[in-house]
C-alpha cells in the first residue's frame, strides 16, 4: 500500500531523516530488524535509561566488572535477576526495620520465598535509607534491559468500518528466553489494548505502575478507515505509531513485566488471538476506574493509621504533579494551535508579497519583495517542523505523565484495597473468636461441633480432609492478607522511585530533543535572513 | 529608533522642524504635545509647543484635501485613529480574572499587556508625527496657514467633530468619487506616463492592502505563540519549585530559557509589527492618497474637456463666447498646473516608497537575524549546562 510508510517521523529536520532501504514491508525477515534499530536516534522514542551506553558512564568501574561475572555465571532460562540470591539476605536483614515489629517473624518468610514469586516485589524496599536507594539504583543498572522495540509500517488491513491498522512490532533482544535475537510480528491497536487489560488484572502485579495504551479514537479510525492519504489522517496514525511504541518500550523496560508471559506472547507470537472486550478498556475507561476507586477509599470507614507518612506523602505529590502536568499541557497545545495558525498566516501572507513584488515597478525592490516572499515560504516550513516538534516531543510526554501519574494513584489505592481486605478479615477474625468464646462458655457443645462440621464440609470442598477450624481459616487469611498487604506497599514503594527516575531520565531527554530542535530550526532561519539581506541592501 | 524616519524618508531642514515631545493617554482621548523649531519669519517665536488632539489633525489633512490649490499634491495621509479599546478590553479582563491566578502570573500578565498598551501608544505618536513631519517637509504644504495656525495656536482649535449633515455630505461625496473613479479608470490617458501610473496605483493598492492584513494576522499568531511559551515558562517554573530534586533544578532552568526566549519572540513580533506591517500600512494610505491625486486631475481633466465642448457650443451659437473662453482657460489652466505638479509628486512618491522600502526591509533583516542569534545562543549555552549535569 503506498500510503504505508516506514519508520517516517513526523518532517523535522534533516539529521533526524529515516534512512532509505526501509521500505520493505516483509514480515518476520530478521535482518529488517537491524535496520531499524540502527536509525534509534529518533526524537519521539522513550528514553531507556537502562541501555548499554548509559550504564558504562554511570556505574563505578569496580562494581561494574563485578556485576558482568555475577550475571554470566548464575545467567538461567529467563535470564535476568540471575543476582536475586545473593541480595535477597541483605533484604530480609532490612525488612525487620519496617513498621510491623510484631510480625517481623512472618517477614523473613515472605523475604525467602521471593524467587518463587513471578514479580521482584521483594527485591529492597526503597529508600528509607540512603544505601537501600544506592543498591536498587545499581541493580536496576546492572540488570542487562537489552530488549528494544520498534513500531513500524503502519498498513491498513481491509476496507470499509471493518478494516484496520497493522503495525510492525519489532523487537531486538540479547535475552535468552526470547526465540531468537530478532523477530517481528503484526499487531493491531486492540492487541495492545488486549495486553493491558491482561496484566491490569493479574494479582502478582497488583501494585505494579502498569503503562497505559494510547487513547481509542473512534473520528481518528473512521477517518483513516476511509483513507489514509490525508494530512490528518497520516498525523493520525503517526502520533498512534509513535504513542503504542513508546507504551510497548516502557512495558519491556519494567523488570516485572518483561518477565511476565502475556508480554512474550505479545512480541512473540505470530498469530495473536484477537483481544476482545476492549471497550471498556483504554486510557481514559481507566482513569475512569481509578477516579471511581479514589472515592471508594476515601469513603472507607475504618482509617488508615499510617505510622510511615511515606505513602500519604508521596500520593500527594503525585497528586499535585498531574494537577501541574495537566495546566501545563493545555499551554502546549494551545501552542500547538497558533503554531499551526501562525504557519498558515505566513503562508499565505507569502503569496501576498509575492503578488506585491509583481506590481511593484521598481526593478530591485520587486525582486527583493519577491525574496522576502519565499523567505517567508520558507519560514511557514519551519513552523510546521517547530509545531510538529511542540506536538511530538513535548505534548505527547506531557500526556503520557499524566496518564502515567494516574496509574501510579490507582497503585496507591490497590494497596488501600489491600489494607482494607486485611483489616476487614481481622474483624472478622475477631468476631469468630468472640463467637467461639460465648459457645464455650455458653456449654453447649453441640453448637459447637456443629459448627466445627460446617467448617469441615465446606474444607472437605477443596480437597481437603483435614478438618480445620473457622478460627484456623481467618487466622491464616489475615496472616495472606497481611503479607500481601506488606508485599503490595514494597512493591508500590519500589515501583515509584522507579518511575521517579524513568520520568526525570525520560523528561530530560525529551526536553533535551525539544530544545534541540529549537536551536535547529533557530539556525535555519539564520541561513534564510543572511541570504535575504544582501537582496534588500541592493534596493536602489 | 526614530519613529519619525521608520516609515517615510524625510530630510530634516532647520527652517521647519516638527515632532511629538510628549503625549498624555486619558480615559478615551489622546493628548499629543506639537512641539516646533523654526527659523521661518511666520511665527511669533523660534520654539513653541501646543497640545492637540487626533480630531484636530483630521481637521488640518481634511482642510488640505479641500483646498483646490491643493489638488495637485499628494495629501500625507491622516494618521488612524488612537484605538486602545482591544488594550483595555485586556486589561479589564485581567482585572477580573485576578482571583484566578497566582500572584505570579498576574504580575507577569500585567507587565505584558502594559508594554503592549504602551507598544500601541508609542505607534500613534509615531504616525501622528509622520503626518506632521511630511506635512513640514512639502515645499508648499509647509506654507498653509492652517498648518501655522495648528503649530501656534495654543487655544483650542475647537474642531467639532463632524455633524450628521456633514458627514451625509461626505458619504455622498465619496459615492460620486467612486463612479467617477469607474469612469476615470476606463478613459485611456493621452499621456503615457499617467496612463502607467493609473494602472500601476490600482493594482499596488489593492496588493498592499491584502498584503497589510495579511502581515497582521501572521504577527498576531506570532505574539501568541511567544504568549504561550510565556505561561509554559511559568508552569515549568511551578513544577520546579515543588521540590529539589534533579528533575526540579532541570525544570528550573529550562522555565529560565523559555523565559528569556520568548522575550526574544515578542520583540521579533514587535519588530515585524514596526519594519513590515506598519510599512505597508503607511503605503497603503499613502497609494490611497496618490489615487486621490489621480482622481483629482482627471476631474480637472473632464471639466476641461466638458468646457473645451462648451466654448464650441457658445461658439457655434455665439452666445456667452467670452464667458465660455474664460471658463475653458481657467480649467486648461488648472488641469495644467495640477499635470505638472502631479508628475512631480508621483515620482516623489516612488522615490520615497523605493527609500523607505530599502531601509524597513534592511532594518528587519538584521533585526531578524540579531534576534535569532541571540535565541540560538541562548539555547545553546542552556543545552550546554543541560548536558554538563546529566
Amino acid at each position: 500500500m503506498a500510503a504505508s510508510s516506514d519508520r517516517n517521523p513526523p518532517p523535522f529536520p534533516a539529521a533526524e531523516d529515516p534512512e532509505p532501504g526501509l521500505v520493505d514491508p516483509a514480515d518476520g525477515d530478521s535482518d529488517e530488524g537491524e535496520d531499524i534499530f540502527v536509525s534509534k536516534t529518533n526524537p519521539v522514542s522513550v528514553s531507556r535509561g537502562v541501555s548499554q551506553p548509559d550504564r558504562g558512564a554511570e556505574d563505578p568501574p569496580d562494581l561494574f566488572s563485578e556485576e558482568e561475572e555475577a550475571s554470566s555465571t548464575t545467567a538461567k532460562s529467563n535470564g535476568v535477576h540471575s543476582d536475586d540470591d545473593s541480595d535477597l539476605f541483605a533484604e530480609a536483614h532490612m525488612e525487620l526495620n519496617t513498621d510491623k515489629p510484631g510480625s517481623s517473624a512472618k517477614k523473613e518468610l515472605s523475604a525467602s520465598s521471593g524467587p518463587r514469586s513471578t514479580s521482584t516485589s521483594t527485591q529492597s524496599p526503597a529508600a528509607m535509607q540512603p544505601t537501600s536507594l544506592e543498591q536498587l539504583e545499581e541493580e536496576e543498572a546492572k540488570d542487562s534491559f537489552d530488549v528494544d522495540v520498534a513500531i513500524t509500517n503502519p498498513e491498513k488491513v481491509g476496507d470499509g468500518m471493518n478494516a484496520y491498522v497493522a503495525y510492525k512490532v519489532s523487537t531486538r533482544t540479547s535475552l535468552t528466553m526470547f526465540r531468537s535475537k530478532t523477530f517481528s510480528v503484526r499487531r493491531r491497536f486492540s492487541d495492545f489494548l488486549g495486553l493491558y487489560e491482561k496484566l491490569s488484572v493479574k494479582q502478582s502485579l497488583h501494585g505494579c505502575i502498569i503503562p497505559l495504551p494510547p487513547e481509542k479514537s473512534v473520528v481518528g479510525m473512521t477517518k483513516v478507515k476511509v483513507g489514509m492519504d490525508d494530512p490528518s489522517s497520516v498525523e493520525f496514525v503517526e502520533r498512534r505509531r509513535a504513542a503504542l511504541e513508546r507504551y510497548l518500550q516502557r512495558v519491556v523496560c519494567h523488570p516485572s513485566l518483561l518477565q511476565d508471559a502475556d508480554v512474550r506472547e505479545f512480541l512473540e507470537r505470530d498469530d495473536l488471538p484477537r483481544a476482545l472486550n476492549t471497550q471498556a478498556l483504554s486510557g481514559a475507561g481507566f482513569l475512569k476506574m481509578i477516579n471511581k476507586a479514589s472515592d471508594a477509599v476515601n469513603k472507607m470507614t475504618i482509617k488508615m493509621n499510617e505510622s510511615d507518612t511515606w505513602f500519604e506523602d508521596k500520593f500527594q505529590e503525585v497528586e499535585a504533579e498531574e494537577q501541574q502536568l495537566r495546566k501545563l499541557h493545555a499551554v502546549v497545545d494551545s501552542l500547538v494551535n497558533h503554531r499551526k495558525d501562525l504557519c498558515g498566516n505566513t503562508a499565505v501572507f507569502a503569496k501576498s508579497m509575492a503578488m506585491l513584488g509583481n506590481s511593484e515597478d521598481n526593478t530591485a525592490l520587486s525582486r527583493a519583495l519577491s525574496q522576502l516572499a519565499e523567505v517567508e515560504d520558507k519560514m511557514e516550513q519551519l513552523h510546521q517542523e517547530q509545531a510538529a516538534s511542540d506536538f511530538f516531543i513535548f505534548a505527547e510526554l506531557l500526556s503520557d505523565y499524566i496518564r502515567l501519574l494516574g496509574a501510579v494513584r490507582g497503585c496507591f489505592d490497590q494497596r488501600m484495597r489491600a489494607w482494607q481486605r486485611w483489616q476487614e478479615a481481622q474483624s472478622t477474625l475477631q468476631k469468630k473468636r468472640e463467637a467461639e468464646a460465648k459457645l464455650l462458655w455458653a456449654n453447649k457443645p453441640e453448637k459447637l461441633q456443629q459448627a466445627k462440621e460446617d467448617i469441615t464440609e465446606s474444607s472437605n470442598r477443596s480437597g481437603s480432609t483435614a478438618s480445620i477450624t473457622v478460627i484456623c481459616l481467618w487466622e491464616s487469611r489475615v496472616t495472606q492478607y497481611e503479607r500481601d498487604f506488606d508485599r503490595i506497599g514494597m512493591t508500590v514503594r519500589k515501583e515509584v522511585l522507579r518511575f521517579e527516575k524513568e520520568k526525570a531520565k525520560d523528561f530530560k531527554s525529551q526536553i533535551m530533543k525539544y530544545l534541540e530542535a529549537m536551536l535547529q530550526s533557530q539556525q535555519r532561519l539564520i541561513k534564510f535572513w543572511e541570504a535575504f539581506l544582501p537582496e534588500a541592501k541592493a534596493i536602489a | 529608533s526614530d519613529p519619525r524616519a521608520v516609515n517615510v524618508d524625510l530630510q530634516t531642514d532647520a527652517t521647519l522642524q516638527v515632532d511629538i515631545s510628549d503625549a498624555l493617554s486619558e480615559r478615551d482621548k489622546v493628548k499629543f504635545t506639537v512641539h516646533t523649531k523654526s527659523t521661518l519669519p511666520n511665527f511669533k517665536q523660534n520654539e513653541f509647543s501646543v497640545v492637540r488632539q487626533h480630531e484636530e489633525f483630521i481637521w488640518l489633512h481634511d482642510s488640505f484635501v479641500e483646498n483646490e490649490e491643493y489638488a495637485g499634491y499628494i495629501i500625507p495621509p491622516a494618521p488612524p485613529r488612537p484605538d486602545f479599546d482591544a488594550s483595555r478590553e485586556k486589561l479589564q479582563k485581567l482585572g477580573e480574572g485576578e482571583g484566578s491566578m497566582t500572584k505570579e502570573e498576574f504580575t507577569k500578565m500585567k507587565q505584558e499587556l502594559e508594554a503592549e498598551y504602551l507598544a500601541i501608544f508609542k505607534k500613534t505618536v509615531a504616525m501622528h508625527e509622520v503626518f506632521l513631519c511630511r506635512v513640514a517637509a512639502h515645499p508648499v504644504l509647509r506654507k498653509d496657514l492652517n498648518f501655522h495656525v495648528f503649530l501656534e495656536y495654543n487655544q483650542d482649535l475647537s474642531v467639532r467633530g463632524k455633524n450628521k449633515k456633514e458627514k451625509l455630505e461626505d458619504f455622498f461625496k465619496n459615492v460620486v468619487k467612486s463612479a467617477d473613479g469607474v469612469l476615470v479608470a476606463g478613459v485611456k490617458d493621452v499621456d503615457d506616463f499617467f496612463e502607467h501610473e493609473k494602472t500601476f496605483l490600482l493594482e499596488y493598492h489593492n496588493r498592499v492592502k491584502d498584503a497589510s492584513a495579511k502581515s497582521d494576522r501572521m504577527i498576531r499568531s506570532h505574539k501568541n505563540a511567544a504568549d504561550d511559551i510565556n505561561r509554559i515558562a511559568s508552569s515549568l517554573y511551578t513544577l520546579g519549585t515543588q521540590d529539589s530534586t534533579d528533575l526540579c533544578k532541570f525544570f528550573l532552568k529550562v522555565s529560565e530559557l523559555f523565559e528569556k526566549t520568548r522575550k526574544i519572540e515578542a520583540r521579533v513580533a514587535a519588530d515585524e509589527d514596526l519594519k513590515l506591517a506598519d510599512l505597508l500600512k503607511y503605503y497603503l494610505r499613502e497609494s490611497q492618497a496618490a489615487k486621490d491625486l489621480l482622481y483629482r486631475r482627471s476631474r480637472a481633466l473632464v471639466d476641461y474637456e466638458n468646457a473645451n465642448k462648451a466654448l464650441d457650443k457658445a461658439r457655434a451659437k455665439n452666445r456667452d463666447v467670452l464667458q465660455a473662453e474664460t471658463s475653458q482657460q481657467l480649467c486648461c489652466h488648472k488641469f495644467e498646473k495640477i499635470s505638472e505638479s502631479a508628475k512631480q509628486e508621483l515620482i516623489d512618491f516612488k522615490t520615497r516608497r523605493v527609500a523607505a522600502f530599502r531601509k524597513n526591509l534592511v532594518e528587519l533583516a538584521e533585526l531578524e537575524l540579531k534576534h535569532a542569534k541571540g535565541n540560538l545562543q541562548l539555547l545553546q549555552s542552556c543545552l550546554g549546562v543541560l548536558k554538563g549535569n546529566t
